[in-house]
């Protein structure tokens, strides 16, 4: 318990400047009597590739859901960018773009059209909306798609689809739940890269979370969950180093051997 | 957020669902022959065998098939209440509604949008069914034809509104069959839709009172009343009443700190 403290420590460190992008505190939460987390405290610094690295089942999605307010925490607090996810949902909910594990388009609509209805549940203007369509579709580079019925589109092109959704409203924090999960190769080296070029190109912070070690860079800010619990946070490295491991695969399994 | 982005929300759901409703051209077709043919078929054999006496609002006596135009109507209704329900269970298992239910706009005011455009919807397919009927020799007071616009939408409204709270305790897509089951079908045969209720009274006095309690009955005779330019206060209020319950029920339902959603769908 005490690395997980020492860890929640240095990450508020880092971000001591700007409000984190996510400050969880005695999070628990219970589906159908089983605890699905407990006691969950993590901080998540502003600007920075943050990853959420578990095992399915390990609570990631919950976590995700409670965060996104899908629904509400039963005990715990959740603040996103300052604002606290019970009392002022509105707010947080306008900073944050969401990629869902399971994806979240509908498919008996054009690109275009997808994108049109998440602006306008942001409240944004037709005009604004037509401008950012085209930006983010742009950047995804599924501009010439536009037209296109989501239905047609490819595995890879879908998740582009979803990014590009996910930022139109400008969000300050882009939570990814298993965003490369079912992908090819290919796809997934992509859309990671893509991911982690928006934290430098807009300064936004990322959640992602995964089970794949790979898709973690030494230098990442990771924090490790394990049946609901949190069991280490700190840079990948770092985490290796404490565990005296050798790669980060060796260092998660003792760690959630450890149990 | 500005009065404007939420007048941009609610367009951007009621434009949705159009689209939807576009691409989706067998569920208007569906919508519209399952009523006429209970008007072609069912009223046409009852025609010559059930009369009906003198009654508010009808002036005069009227044919069996006249008489069941209202009640096809807020079948229609009923039939889409019910779909706008799958289509949320629906939504819910492909994971499409974590969208709308992530919009910063209160939870409330986004299922009110999402059952406004239901009820919108439904005019066209209410419109074209109409004109069938028109074409088929049903004639209503021209005037009707709008003065029913407001009990169309009351009506329309209740009726997602029970959709809305029936998608929030449906499981899976394979519990619909229940609905069809347990709420359309009920809702719909035991009601005035079919038979005036004092015709009912004069088979089982029980069902009868199941029929008044009934409230698609009410969404019937508002629509029967304002059809022929006339208001039946008790209607109104009663489908009003209906309307308020139901959502406040969905509305509770859907509240993230309630939970229901959380204990239909965990994490993982």
């Amino acid at each position: 318990m005490n690395h997980v403290t020492a860890g929640h420590i240095a990450l508020e460190q880092v971000s001591a400047l700007d409000p984190p992008a996510i400050r969880v505190s005695g999070l628990s939460h219970a589906i159908g009597g089983r605890k699905v987390l407990d006691q969950i405290d993590l901080t998540v610094p502003s600007g920075r590739f943050t990853v959420l690295l578990g095992q399915n089942g390990a609570g990631k999605t919950t976590l995700f859901s409670l965060i996104s307010r899908l629904y509400a925490a039963q005990s715990g607090r959740i603040e996103v960018a300052g604002q606290d996810i019970a009392r002022h949902p509105a707010a947080a909910l306008a900073q944050m773009g969401i990629i869902f594990q399971q994806r979240a388009l509908d498919l008996e609509l054009t690109a275009a059209q997808n994108l049109s209805y998440h602006a306008a549940l942001h409240g944004i203007s037709w005009r604004e909306t037509r401008r950012r369509i085209a930006e983010e579709l742009m950047r995804v580079g599924l501009l010439s798609e536009a037209g296109r019925r989501a239905r047609s589109f490819s595995g890879g092109e879908m998740r582009r689809l979803e990014i590009a959704r996910a930022l139109l409203h400008r969000p300050r924090l882009l939570l990814c739940d298993e965003a490369t999960v079912g992908l090819d190769i290919r796809s997934r080296t992509d859309i990671l890269a893509d991911v982690r070029n928006l934290v430098e190109e807009r300064g936004i912070s990322v959640l992602w979370a995964t089970h794949l070690i790979d898709e973690v860079h030494p230098e990442d800010l990771t924090i490790i969950l394990h049946r609901g619990q949190i069991r280490r946070v700190g840079e990948a490295s770092s985490i290796v180093a404490e565990m005296g491991a050798a790669t980060l695969q060796e260092a998660f399994r003792k760690l959630t051997e450890a149990s | 957020m500005t009065a404007l982005g939420w007048l941009r929300c609610f367009q951007g759901i009621v434009w949705r669902e159009a689209l939807r409703f576009v691409h989706q051209r067998s569920r208007f077709i569906s919508a519209l022959v399952r009523p006429l043919i209970w008007l072609f078929v069912f009223a046409a054999g009852f025609r010559a065998t059930l009369g009906i006496a003198i009654i508010p609002p009808y002036d005069t006596y009227i044919l069996y098939d006249e008489y069941i135009v209202p009640g096809l109507i807020a079948m229609i209704q009923l039939f889409n209440g019910m779909q706008s329900s799958l289509s949320m269970v629906y939504d819910r298992e492909m994971g499409s509604m974590r969208v709308l239910l992530t919009s910063p706009l209160p939870r409330w005011f986004l299922l009110i949008c999402k059952l406004s455009a239901g009820a919108i919807l439904s005019l066209p397919q209410i419109y074209v069914f109409l004109l069938i009927a028109r074409l088929y020799g049903i004639e209503l007071p021209p005037w009707g034809y709008l003065a029913v616009i407001p009990a169309l939408l009351l009506s329309g409204l209740m009726l997602g509104a029970l959709g809305l709270l029936l998608s929030s305790v449906i499981r899976q897509l394979e519990n619909f069959a229940g609905v069809m089951n347990f709420v359309i079908f009920p809702m719909f045969f035991a009601s005035s839709a079919l038979y005036p209720l004092w015709k009912v009274e004069e088979g089982s006095p029980l069902l009868r009172d199941i029929c008044a309690a009934n409230p698609f009955t009410y969404a019937v005779e508002s629509i029967r009343f304002l059809l022929y330019c006339k208001v039946d206060p008790m209607s109104l209020l009663l489908v009003s009443g209906s309307l308020i319950i139901f959502m406040a029920l969905a509305i509770i339902a859907y509240d993230p700190s309630k939970g229901m959603l959380a204990r239909i769908r965990g994490g993982g």
